[in-house]
């Protein structure tokens, strides 16, 4: 495997997974799962708790080995090519980040350059071009000095997204994106995986929220189990049927009128 | 950008100054008066007392600051924890039974032969030793420091809690096992006290605390990947495992040369790094340079404030009590503070 950089054009499906499998320990998390996501694409992983999404996400991004199959991003093997070469190539946006040591927000969406940089990291003009559109991107260059402890949730997500815009990768992938955030800021961090897809990246998103993902992906993904169930459109993917099946939950599924988006309620008895 | 610079520059001429004046303040005081006209003209004794005495003397206890204040940084930000100290990690205590194992071994060796024994209780040796020991140690506390997988750093601090009674153990057992002059030159070295020492001694001292710090420094803007946790410093292209291992060397032998230098000195890598921090922020480019800086200039003033403190007594306390005296209360401060804004969020 050789650990050049591939560049444009880039090598399609950019993410392809074949037969993956992974266990942690001795709990298998995924088996033998094949998953293809295209530039452009914004993809959302669907399934209940434990289902392997994450799991996914971690080998899409090398930080994990398969123990079967192979996943290529880009053509390369990420989980053995240079950590730097994968950083250049795909950035993971993590489901809760953690805040340990009180960065500006500036300082924080810079480390996303950290991939492009020398040893000592110092910032070229490139660098500093590509955190400030970042930051335009995500709505924070007004906060860009305020420290992230000093950010409430919803601000810090648009961080750890606009880090990611900065570090330039053809793969974005979303960690829920969408958890703990209130109903508005759940809207514009799907709006902003959706331009990103718009602008020619591979999103792949983990979202709990069906509804969500039957609105704004192109394309879901449902595994359960480790396995990969159902891949396709979100209203092809999202039947009634299915979702009992996967989630164990009896559902009414409708469609929004305005969209034509599928729509997935559970159905609750009264009390 | 040019502010970032100047801030940069600002921060390094401050710590420069910082250590200048240090020297220069510590070297004037003491017990024997001694005249700067005079001791600059050549004069003895005053010649003697400021440049053969108190300067060394000064210039080892800089070493020893800049040593523990960088190694103490990086530690915190491996730690995740502000808590996180060479001392109270236990490193500087597995330095200290690195060491004390080859003076041991050098005792044995010199019942046997003279020059073998003589050679490997000298200086660098014992150095060598308190290096490999800080290593060691640094690596069993953050691997028993690792719960499933995980850095917990309440675990950590009580592993080098625990260490640091094990090792106070075993080298009181080696205090009674050796003839008592060794027991002395033990005692002696591990109270924590900075001395006069041979110019030799101040050399590699010099050279082994500079190559650290300076490994540490180049390592900064890993170490700034590194506090975001393993799995986003390898998301940002890090390779965690070898950035990891370099900088708990690099710290490691910091540590243990200024335990070789000084014996056991804590709380100067714990208060050091806080204070600066608040002034310059969490990035380590400059924390670590700058850490350095004020941690040696922050022992100097110590070592001073030891020679003077009992004066009318007669008698001087090791520097280690005095950071000591400092750093006890204000671990205590910190971990309250730290519980606090835990509990807060």
């Amino acid at each position: 495997m050789t650990a050049r950089e591939p560049g444009p054009p880039w090598p399609e499906p950019i993410v392809d997974m074949r037969g993956a499998s992974y266990s942690y320990g001795g709990a298998p998390a995924l088996a033998a799962v094949s998953f293809t996501a295209r530039s452009g694409e914004f993809v959302g992983l669907i399934g209940p708790n434990g289902a392997g999404k994450s799991t996914l996400v971690r080998l899409v991004a090398g930080l994990l080995s398969p123990g079967n199959g192979e996943v290529r991003l880009a053509g390369l093997d990420p989980a053995t090519a240079p950590r730097r070469t994968v950083a250049r190539l795909c950035a993971l946006v993590p489901q809760e980040p953690r805040i340990s040591w009180p960065f500006t927000v500036r300082e924080a969406v810079m480390m996303g350059r950290a991939p492009r940089q020398g040893l000592l990291a110092v910032s070229s003009r490139f660098d500093r071009g590509a955190v400030d559109g970042a930051l335009q991107a995500c709505d924070l260059v007004q906060l860009a000095e305020r420290r992230l402890d000093a950010l409430s949730g919803g601000e810090r997500r648009r961080v750890f997204f606009a880090r990611a815009l900065a570090q330039e990768p053809r793969v974005l992938l979303l960690d829920e994106p969408t958890a703990f955030l209130d109903l508005g800021h759940q809207v514009a961090a799907m709006r902003m995986a959706q331009v990103a897809a718009r602008a020619g990246l591979c999103v792949v998103a983990v979202l709990h929220d069906l509804n969500l993902a039957a609105a704004a992906c192109d394309r879901v993904v449902a595994l359960s189990s480790g396995r990969v169930v159902a891949d396709g459109a979100p209203e092809a993917v999202l039947t009634a049927e299915r979702v009992e099946e996967v989630w164990g939950v009896p559902v009414w599924r409708g469609e929004n009128a305005a969209s034509g988006a599928a729509v997935v309620l559970p159905a609750l008895p009264r009390r | 950008m040019t502010s970032a610079r100047a801030r940069v520059a600002l921060a390094l001429a401050a710590g420069v100054l910082a250590v200048v004046l240090a020297v220069a303040a510590s070297s004037l005081v003491g017990a024997q008066p001694i005249s700067l006209r005079a001791a600059l003209a050549g004069t003895d004794p005053d010649r003697a007392i400021l440049f053969d005495l108190r300067v060394p003397r000064a210039l080892v206890a800089a070493l020893v600051g800049c040593a523990l204040a960088a190694a103490g940084t990086a530690l915190q930000a491996l730690l995740r924890n502000p808590l996180a100290e060479p001392f109270v990690l236990g490193v500087s205590g597995g330095a200290a039974l690195g060491g004390s194992i080859v003076l041991v071994a050098a005792a044995g060796v010199a019942r046997l032969s003279g020059w073998a024994g003589e050679a490997l209780g000298s200086a660098p040796p014992v150095a060598l030793g308190a290096i490999v020991g800080a290593a060691l140690s640094t690596f069993l506390v953050f691997g028993l420091g690792r719960i499933a997988g995980r850095l917990v750093p309440e675990a950590a601090l009580l592993v080098g809690i625990v260490f640091n009674s094990f090792v106070a153990g075993v080298i009181t057992l080696m205090k009674l096992l050796v003839p008592p002059e060794q027991a002395s030159r033990l005692t002696y070295w591990l109270v924590g006290a900075v001395g006069y020492e041979s110019a030799g001694t101040q050399a590699w001292g010099a050279v082994a605390v500079a190559a650290a710090v300076a490994v540490l420094v180049a390592l900064s803007a890993q170490v700034n990947l590194l506090t975001l946790g393993d799995e986003e410093a390898a998301a940002l292209g890090l390779d965690v495992r070898r950035a990891r291992a370099w900088i708990f060397f690099a710290a490691s032998a910091a540590t243990g040369a200024a335990v070789a230098l000084a014996g056991m000195v804590g709380f100067v890598g714990l208060i050091v790094p806080h204070l600066v921090r608040r002034v310059i922020g969490p990035d380590h480019r400059l924390l670590i340079p700058a850490s350095a800086l004020f941690g040696a200039a922050f022992l100097v003033l110590a070592d001073a404030v030891a020679r003077l403190a009992f004066l009318p007594l007669g008698t001087e306390p090791p520097v280690g009590a005095v950071t000591a005296f400092v750093g006890g209360p204000f671990f205590l401060w910190l971990l309250r503070r730290t519980a606090r804004a835990e509990g807060a969020r």
